[in-house]
């Protein structure tokens, strides 16, 4: 291990890290913006051209806010809530690669951080963690209604976890490998997973809207029933950290899904341009590709948000437990069938 | 140890009592206006539920026994404050009825286009905000600018928007201008292509069947023991509406339909509400064809000793000074009489009842508040739901404070 891979390596982490709080950032603006759209409104359109400004204005007030916590509450778990919701939400993109290897001269840089062979079994890993944030920041508040978003939570994700290790099991069938950088190897070209898995993909995303805790799975902090849910009694940039990290987990589940089922930086017709660019810059295209995949989710996920209304706390857990789980059962023993099948002849 | 002793529920401070105490408002944002519930939960089911009611009670009927009959509108405006010209034009009809004032046929189609006007304005409130508890948000944003189109014409037509005050006893104050007429023409064309998006967008929409249909199930004769009326018992299947079965303001000479339910669920009194909407477009769309046949720029009763007279006519004309003390004095000649007047608010049946003994205001008046009459059956139709049922279903009631406490 060289001097210039741990920089390169620094650099990336960076980097990544830098994009992943933009895009987070912006990801809030977006959600107005479309939201406006969808309701037939202007949005924000105060703060600079288009209000692009918003989101650093947003920052600026979060920070400025005066902090309250609450007397009854448990102050070191109240401030370690949030934290753990943003840190788990900041490390899982550690495994996803964002783009095909740069060659600059001899030098080749992964666009991954870091290509553990259990890639997927880490995202599980720190998706599952996540949850704990909102627990902890649920029961610190001692307000009824974080209790009861804290509860409704943890039962949420706890099932839909099930469901989403059920339909990546039916893919790895596929692909035989835990490592995220093999799985988007081989999706090269347009031979993208979702064209193999649609079930799996479809259960996949279910589970991904209810991971973030977004509409229609939003239960946790419905503010009609649960006022804020767990963030009810948090205040200042503590507050922001919940909502941020909400944002930088859609972010994530975005690009997870596109690793996983959309082919990831691939595209119809790399192998032309990688030809007639190069590979120093033909990765870079890929890399945008794959963003264009990850913006075309997040706009999905707000899509959905402002058209659907959510869903009761026992319907959530028929659809995940008698829903989603059976189906996933089936879409794997359907998808080991067809392997067997497949490879006999 | 006894906190309060209105709360039963309140008093049990046992640390290994399993059920959780949960004060559902008085500034929860589910609850749409002041009011508290409390709750007693097991889990996210509801066990028992206490309301607390009078968060904001402003005394109105007793305030009424110290105004002359005009003074008593503006209170009427803020009783249910979504729909206040029904309120308005409820109370104007009952003052008519004890001073034996028959109206121009035109006033009364205008007062109908009023009416309409407003009943639509409240049930997008009560249909929105279902669809907003429910976690569709947009539904609420995208209709509610129509409620906005709603106030601009009450504003062409008397000034104010949201406790509009519309109108004089015998009338109104002045002829609607040319500038409403197309507000209310333009609001005719556009209306109907947001209502069926609307509809799209929740009627069949799977998720919200399944949280509103079978939910707070109410039959008939549950609703007609709590005197339920309006729209939740039409919800039910009784077929009660005050314009068919005491029609006022020339309501008889209408062609409209009353809609019922079956099950009185929320998804039924949700899709009432939608098609009460309907049917007022099509009222309005008749008043607007009446008027044109009537005879121009009559708007109110030829009635000078209780209609207000113009200030032009005040300063210029002795008569009309005369007129103008006499009802602003409250020395009118009002019979000594008791009446009942009730109007389909927004809410269901609007009534005032009023007793006057010859002096300068009522000796008693009551309002009906639909509100607080269908209100009562909420915290025991609580029982055995669960949370998020209870609120959607709260909201469904369209519960607006201001009728609630008067």
């Amino acid at each position: 291990m060289d001097a210039a891979f741990v920089i390169e390596k620094f650099i990336l982490v960076a980097v990544i890290f830098g994009v992943s709080l933009l895009i987070a950032m912006y990801s809030t603006y977006a959600e107005r913006k479309v939201a406006a759209f969808l309701q037939d409104r202007l949005g924000p359109d105060r703060a600079g051209p288009f209000g692009i400004l918003q989101p650093l204005a947003d920052g600026v007030k979060m920070f400025m806010k005066e902090e309250i916590v609450p007397a009854t509450s448990n102050r070191w778990l109240f401030m370690v809530g949030p934290g753990l919701a943003m840190l788990t939400a900041c490390i899982a993109s550690a495994v996803i690669p964002w783009g095909s290897p740069i060659a600059i001269g001899d030098r080749v840089i992964s666009l991954q951080v870091t290509d553990i062979n259990v890639g997927v079994l880490y995202i599980f890993g720190v998706v599952s963690l996540g949850v704990y944030g909102v627990m902890i920041g649920g029961w610190a508040s001692n307000n009824k209604y974080s209790l009861l978003s804290a509860i409704r939570a943890a039962s949420q994700n706890i099932s839909y976890e099930i469901a989403m290790g059920l339909s990546i099991i039916a893919l790895l069938l596929l692909t035989n490998t835990l490592s995220l950088k093999e799985i988007v190897a081989q999706q090269h070209g347009w031979h993208w997973n979702v064209l193999y898995q649609p079930v799996g993909f479809l259960i996949f995303m279910v589970c991904a809207f209810a991971e973030t805790n977004r509409a229609p799975f939003d239960l946790p902090e419905c503010e009609t029933e649960l006022i804020g849910g767990y963030h009810t009694e948090y205040s200042s940039m503590k507050l922001g950290f919940y909502l941020f990290a909400e944002y930088i987990n859609m972010f994530i589940s975005s690009a997870v899904m596109a690793t996983l089922y959309w082919g990831g930086y691939n595209y119809p017709g790399m192998d032309y341009v990688a030809a007639t660019l190069g590979t120093t810059w033909a990765p870079l295209i890929g890399t945008a590709v794959f963003f264009l995949k990850i913006f075309a989710f997040i706009f999905f996920f707000m899509w959905v948000r402002w058209t659907i209304p959510r869903f009761r706390y026992d319907q959530l857990m028929n659809l995940g437990w008698k829903g989603l789980i059976p189906l996933a059962i089936a879409n794997i023993i359907v998808t080991g069938v067809v392997i067997a099948i497949v490879e006999k002849f | 140890m006894n906190i309060n002793q209105n709360h039963p529920l309140l008093t049990d401070n046992d640390p290994q009592e399993e059920l959780v105490t949960l004060n559902l408002g008085p500034t929860h944002p589910a609850t749409h206006g002041v009011f508290q519930n409390v709750l007693q939960l097991d889990g996210e089911r509801i066990v028992s539920g206490v309301s607390t009611i009078g968060y904001i009670h402003r005394a109105f009927e007793k305030i009424a026994e110290h105004r002359p009959f005009y003074q008593i509108t503006p209170l009427t405006d803020r009783l249910n404050y979504c729909s206040s010209p029904i309120n308005n034009m409820g109370w104007h009809m009952t003052v008519e009825k004890l001073l034996n004032i028959k109206l121009p046929k035109r006033v009364d189609y205008l007062r109908v286009i009023v009416m309409e006007l407003s009943r639509i304005a409240d049930h997008i409130i009560c249909n929105t905000i279902i669809g907003q508890d429910t976690g569709a948000t947009t539904t609420f944003l995208y209709l509610f600018q129509f409620r906005e189109h709603i106030y601009e014409i009450f504003e062409e037509v008397c000034g104010a928007r949201l406790t509009t005050n519309i109108g004089r006893i015998g009338g109104f104050e002045r002829d609607f201008n040319a500038i409403a007429f197309a507000k209310i023409r333009k609001f005719l064309k556009e209306f109907p292509d947001a209502l069926r998006e609307f509809e799209k967008l929740l009627n069949r929409n799977r998720i919200f069947i399944d949280r509103t249909a079978g939910v707070a199930r109410v039959s008939a004769e549950q609703a007609l023991d709590y005197s339920w009326t309006g729209p939740l018992l039409r919800a039910t299947g009784v077929d009660y509406d005050v314009r068919v079965s005491e029609p006022y303001s020339s309501y008889e000479e209408f062609d409209f339909e009353v809609p019922v339910g079956t099950s009185g669920d929320i998804y039924d009194r949700f899709l009432v509400r939608n098609e009460e909407m309907w049917q007022s477009v099509r009222l309005i769309t008749q008043a607007l064809d009446k008027i044109e046949k009537e005879p121009k720029g009559i708007f109110h009763a030829d009635v000078p000793e209780f209609y207000l007279p113009a200030k032009e006519e005040v300063y210029n004309n002795m008569e009309a000074l005369i007129y103008h003390f006499k009802i602003v004095m409250g020395e009118i000649d009002a019979p000594r009489a008791e009446v009942y007047h009730a109007v389909e608010g927004g809410n269901g049946e609007l009534g005032f009842y009023l007793i006057n003994d010859g002096g300068r205001t009522p000796y008693r008046l009551h309002f009906r508040r639909p509100s607080f009459i269908n209100y009562q059956m909420f915290a025991p139709m609580s029982k055995g739901m669960l949370l998020s049922d209870a609120i959607i279903n709260m909201s469904s009631m369209n519960i607006i404070a201001g009728e609630l406490d008067a």
